[in-house]
C-alpha cells in the first residue's frame, strides 16, 4: 500500500469513530482534539507494517502494538493479558510456603539476549542473560530459583570467548543464588547471528502474600527509583565506539532479587515493580499510567543520573528517560510508606543511590507528566522508534 | 553540569517571566515565530510556555530540515539505496520519514542497507571500511550542516575516496522567512532567529525582515532561558516601536557568521535555481546542490534518478503547520490519524518537527494539571513605565 493510500485509510477509519465528544461545546477546541487522541490511543492495536522492523524490538510504542496485535491476538489467556514481565500462577496439590496445601504460587519469565557487543564493560551477554530473567521474576515478588539456557552460535565463534560468557553466566547464577538446570544449542551458518544470541527462561516462588502489578497503583502513591538511570544504555552507545566519546561509565547489570526483598520486608506497600530496561523509566511510568488509568506526575529535578550520562544524552540529543537499565527498577508504593520504602532501598548495595522521584495522581489520566528542571510542565510518552537497537 | 544548568534556572526563568508579563499592553496579543525547529523541540521539552502569558503565542516555522523534505526525495533516496553494492546513510531523523512507498525503516526491512550517522565524516569512514561497496551520504539541513557536507567531499577528493558521494538536499533559511512574511494568512509580531544558522551566515540577512518588513527579530539559542530571553527582547523591542535585528546568541553567533564555513559551502554547492519544499511547494533559489567540480561526488549524478514529484496525502496540513497558520492540533489528523508511531505527515516524524514535540511533550490541557503542576507568575514592575 502506498503512504498516500494507508494516509486516506486511515483518516477514513478514524473520521468512522465519531468526532464529538458528549458536553464537548463546553470545552475549549484544544480540549477536544486531546479527547479525540485520547480515544484513538485507547483503540485496537495494529500493525500498519508489511514488514518487521527494528522499531518493532525497541521496547517502546511499536513493540506494545506488535505484541498486543499479534501475540496477544493469538495467544489470549487471562495469564497473558496481565501483560507483566512474568507470568504469575498457583499450582495446586503443591503445598505452599505456608504449607497451608493452598498450592504453590510460582512465577514464569523467558527473555532473549541480543546485545551488541558482546562484551562492553561492566559486563556481558552471559551476566545480562542471567540477571535480566532473574530481575524479572524478582519483579513479581518471586525468589528465583532455576534458570534454563538456550544458544543459538554463529558459526566461527571463537570457543574462547563462548567459556568467557558461560563463566559469567555461571558466576551470575551464583550471586543471585539460582541454578541453570536445563538449556539447548543450535548453531546457525556465517552471517545467520551476530556471534551468539541467548535465551534464558526462570521459574521463581512467591514466598510472600503479595501480589504486584501495573494495574494496582492508585492516586496517592509515589514513585521510587532504585539508584542513578540508564548506565547500561549509555555503555553499550559508547562501547560500540561509533560515537568516538570515551568515558569510564559501566553497566549496571545486577541481579534484584535482593533488593528487592528487602523492600517487601520493611513495607506492604508495594504496589507495583518494574525493573527500567528497554524503553527506560518512562515506557514503564507509561505502562503504569495506562493499566491503572492514573496520571504519573514525575520531577526532573529528582530523578538521580550520573554526570556522564546527562552528559551524553545532552550530546547525543536523547533523552536519558528512555535509556535502558539492567540493574535499576522502578517501584510504585503507597504515599504513606514512601519514607520507610526509601529507606530500605537504600540500606540495600544495589538501592544507595535510591530516591523518589514522582507520585500517582487522578487526573489526567494515563498520561505521564514531567515538571522540568527549568520549571516547566510537558508529558512523558512511550518511546517511539528506536534510538538504539540490540541494547540487551 | 556545566553549559547547561545555567540556562536552565528556574528562579532566572521566573524572573523574566514576571518582567515580560509586565510588558504585555492589555488587550494586544502577541504572536512570534520561531523559526526553527530546534527552539520548537527546546519550548515542548522544557515546558517553555508555562512561562509565557497567555496573551504571547509562540508559532512554530519552518526551520526543520527534515519537515520540509518532500515525498519525492525520499523515494528518490531509497532508489539510490536500491541500486546494487549501495550503502546510504543518513542522520538518524531521516529514517522514518514516509515516503510515496514507506520510510528508510521499511526499505531496510525490505532488503536496503541504509544506516544513521551523526556526522558525514562517519559515512566516509564508512566508504573507506567498504571499498567494494557504493556509500552515498543523503545530506539534508540548512546552512548550519551544509559546511560539515561540504567538508567531507574536500576530504574525500583530497583522499582520492571514489566509492562516496552525496545525495544533496541542503535548503536554504531566507527564502523560506520570504514566503512565510509573504504569506497572506499570518500575522506575526516579530521572528526568534535561528541560531544555529545564524553560526554560519551570521546576522546580516535578516536585514531586509527589519528594514522591510518592519518586524524585530532576535537570534537565538537553545537553551529554555535563552528563548525566555529573546521573547523579553522581542517585548522591549515592540514596547520602543522599534524593530531590529538582535543577537541574543552572542556567545556563539558572531555577527558576520563563520567567513570560512561560508567560504566552503561556496567551494563545494551552489544555489539551484527552485527546490520543492514539502507543504511549501517550490521556492526559487531555496536550496543547494553540488556544482559541477565536484560531478563525481553527486549522487544526483551518478545514479539516474526518477525525480518523481509525490503529492503529499491528502489528508496532510503540514504545510500550514510549516507556516505557522495552523497549530499542530488544528491538523484535521493530527494525534489520531497521523501519530509519531505511524506519521502521514513530515512535522510527526522529526524531533524537531512541530507536530511531533507538540505530541509528545505538550498533549495535555495546561489547566487540568495547572493544581498538579503550577507556576504564579506576577508581573514585575518595569522601571521607567
Amino acid at each position: 500500500m502506498s503512504t498516500a493510500e494507508w494516509a486516506e485509510a486511515a483518516v477514513a477509519d478514524h473520521a468512522a469513530d465519531g468526532e464529538r465528544v458528549i458536553g464537548s461545546e463546553h470545552r475549549g477546541r484544544e480540549q477536544q482534539v486531546l479527547d479525540r487522541i485520547d480515544k484513538a490511543r485507547r483503540r485496537k492495536a495494529r500493525v500498519r507494517e508489511e514488514r518487521i522492523t527494528l522499531a518493532h524490538g525497541a521496547g517502546g510504542k511499536a513493540t506494545h502494538t506488535l505484541i498486543e496485535a499479534v501475540f496477544l491476538e493469538a495467544f489470549r489467556n487471562p495469564l497473558l493479558e496481565r501483560m507483566e514481565d512474568q507470568a504469575v500462577f498457583t499450582v495446586d496439590g503443591v503445598n505452599g510456603a505456608g504449607g497451608n496445601g493452598a498450592g504453590a504460587r510460582l512465577a514464569f519469565t523467558t527473555d532473549s539476549y541480543v546485545v551488541s557487543p558482546l562484551f562492553f564493560p561492566g559486563g556481558d551477554i552471559g551476566e545480562l542473560a542471567v540477571n535480566g530473567t532473574v530481575n524479572d521474576l524478582a519483579m513479581s515478588g518471586a525468589r528465583p530459583l532455576h534458570l534454563s539456557a538456550g544458544f543459538i552460535l554463529e558459526e566461527g565463534l571463537p570457543v574462547a570467548d563462548l567459556q568467557r560468557i558461560v563463566a559469567s553466566m555461571a558466576a551470575a547464577a551464583t550471586a543471585a543464588g539460582v541454578d541453570i538446570v536445563t538449556g539447548d544449542t543450535k548453531v546457525v551458518e556465517r552471517g545467520k547471528a551476530d556471534g551468539c544470541f541467548i535465551n534464558t527462561a526462570g521459574i521463581g516462588v512467591l514466598e510472600r502474600d503479595v501480589t504486584l502489578g501495573a494495574d494496582r497503583v492508585r492516586p496517592g502513591d509515589v514513585v521510587l527509583v532504585s539508584g542513578p538511570i540508564g548506565d547500561h544504555g549509555v555503555t553499550i552507545m559508547l562501547a560500540r565506539g561509533e560515537l568516538d566519546i570515551s568515558s569510564d561509565i559501566t553497566s549496571d547489570t545486577a541481579p534484584l532479587a535482593g533488593l528487592v526483598d528487602t523492600l517487601l520486608s520493611a513495607t506492604d506497600g508495594v504496589r507495583c515493580l518494574r525493573d527500567a530496561t528497554r524503553g527506560g523509566v518512562a515506557t514503564i511510568l507509561n505502562e503504569v499510567a495506562v493499566a491503572s488509568d492514573v496520571a504519573v506526575v514525575v520531577d526532573e529535578a529528582a530523578v538521580p543520573m550520573r554526570t556522564e550520562v546527562r552528559g551524553a544524552s545532552e550530546i547525543l540529543g536523547i533523552d536519558p528517560l528512555y535509556v535502558a537499565c539492567e540493574g535499576r527498577m522502578i517501584a510504585i508504593v503507597d504515599g504513606a510508606q514512601a519514607e520507610a520504602a526509601l529507606a530500605a532501598l537504600r540500606s540495600h548495595p544495589l538501592g544507595a543511590g535510591a530516591a523518589i522521584i514522582g507520585e500517582v495522581k487522578a487526573d489526567p489520566p494515563t498520561l505521564v507528566l514531567l515538571r522540568t528542571e527549568f520549571g516547566g510542565t510537558r508529558i512523558v510518552d512511550m518511546l517511539i522508534g528506536d534510538p538504539l537497537p540490540r541494547i540487551c | 553540569m556545566r553549559f547547561v544548568d545555567e540556562f536552565r534556572d528556574a528562579a532566572k526563568a521566573r524572573a523574566l517571566a514576571a518582567q515580560i508579563a509586565a510588558l504585555c499592553e492589555p488587550g494586544r496579543q502577541y504572536k512570534f515565530m520561531e523559526v526553527c525547529g530546534g527552539h520548537t523541540h527546546t519550548i515542548y521539552k522544557h515546558g517553555l510556555e508555562d512561562y509565557l502569558p497567555e496573551t504571547v503565542t509562540l508559532v512554530h516555522g519552518p526551520g526543520c530540515p527534515v519537515c520540509v523534505m518532500p515525498m519525492g526525495r525520499v523515494d528518490d533516496a531509497i532508489h539510490i539505496a536500491e541500486q546494487p553494492d549501495v550503502i546510504l546513510t543518513t542522520f538518524g531523523d531521516m529514517m522514518r520519514v514516509p515516503g510515496g512507498r514507506g520510510s528508510f525503516l521499511d526499505s531496510n526491512a525490505a532488503g536496503t542497507d541504509i544506516r544513521m550517522v551523526y556526522s558525514p565524516l562517519d559515512s566516509l569512514k564508512i566508504a573507506r571500511q567498504n571499498p567494494d561497496k557504493r556509500v552515498v551520504f543523503m545530506a539534508i539541513g540548512f546552512e548550519t550542516t551544509a559546511p560539515s557536507t561540504a567538508m567531507t567531499v574536500l576530504r574525500a577528493a583530497a583522499e582520492k575516496i571514489e566509492n562516496f558521494s552525496i545525495f544533496c538536499n541542503h535548503v536554504t533559511i531566507i527564502p523560506a522567512i520570504k514566503a512565510i512574511l509573504n504569506s497572506p494568512d499570518l500575522r506575526l509580531d516579530g521572528f526568534i532567529g535561528p541560531g544555529h544558522v545564524s553560526t554560519v551566515i551570521g546576522c546580516r540577512p535578516y536585514d531586509f525582515i527589519a528594514r522591510e518588513y518592519g518586524k524585530p527579530l532576535v537570534c537565538a539559542g537553545f537553551e529554555p532561558l535563552d528563548i525566555l530571553q529573546s521573547v523579553y527582547q522581542l517585548m522591549i523591542q515592540l514596547s520602543e516601536g522599534r524593530s531590529e535585528v538582535e543577537n541574543q546568541y552572542s556567545r556563539v553567533v558572531p555577527w558576520d557568521g563563520n567567513p570560512r564555513a561560508l567560504k566552503v559551502i561556496g567551494e563545494v554547492m551552489e544555489l539551484r535555481p527552485y527546490f520543492e519544499w514539502r507543504g511549501l511547494g517550490f521556492i526559487s533559489h531555496s536550496a543547494l546542490k553540488v556544482r559541477d567540480a565536484y560531478a563525481a561526488f553527486d549522487a544526483e549524478k551518478i545514479f539516474d534518478l526518477p525525480g518523481v514529484r509525490v503529492a503529499d496525502p491528502k489528508a496532510c496540513q503540514c504545510g500550514e503547520v510549516l507556516k505557522g497558520v495552523l497549530k499542530p492540533w488544528e491538523c484535521k489528523v493530527f494525534g489520531t490519524a497521523c501519530t509519531p508511531e505511524t506519521p502521514i505527515g513530515t512535522c510527526m516524524v522529526s524531533s524537531e518537527g512541530a507536530c511531533a514535540a507538540y505530541y509528545n511533550f505538550g498533549r495535555f490541557s495546561r489547566d487540568r494539571v495547572r493544581e498538579a503542576t503550577s507556576i504564579e507568575i506576577t508581573p514585575a514592575p518595569v522601571a521607567g513605565r
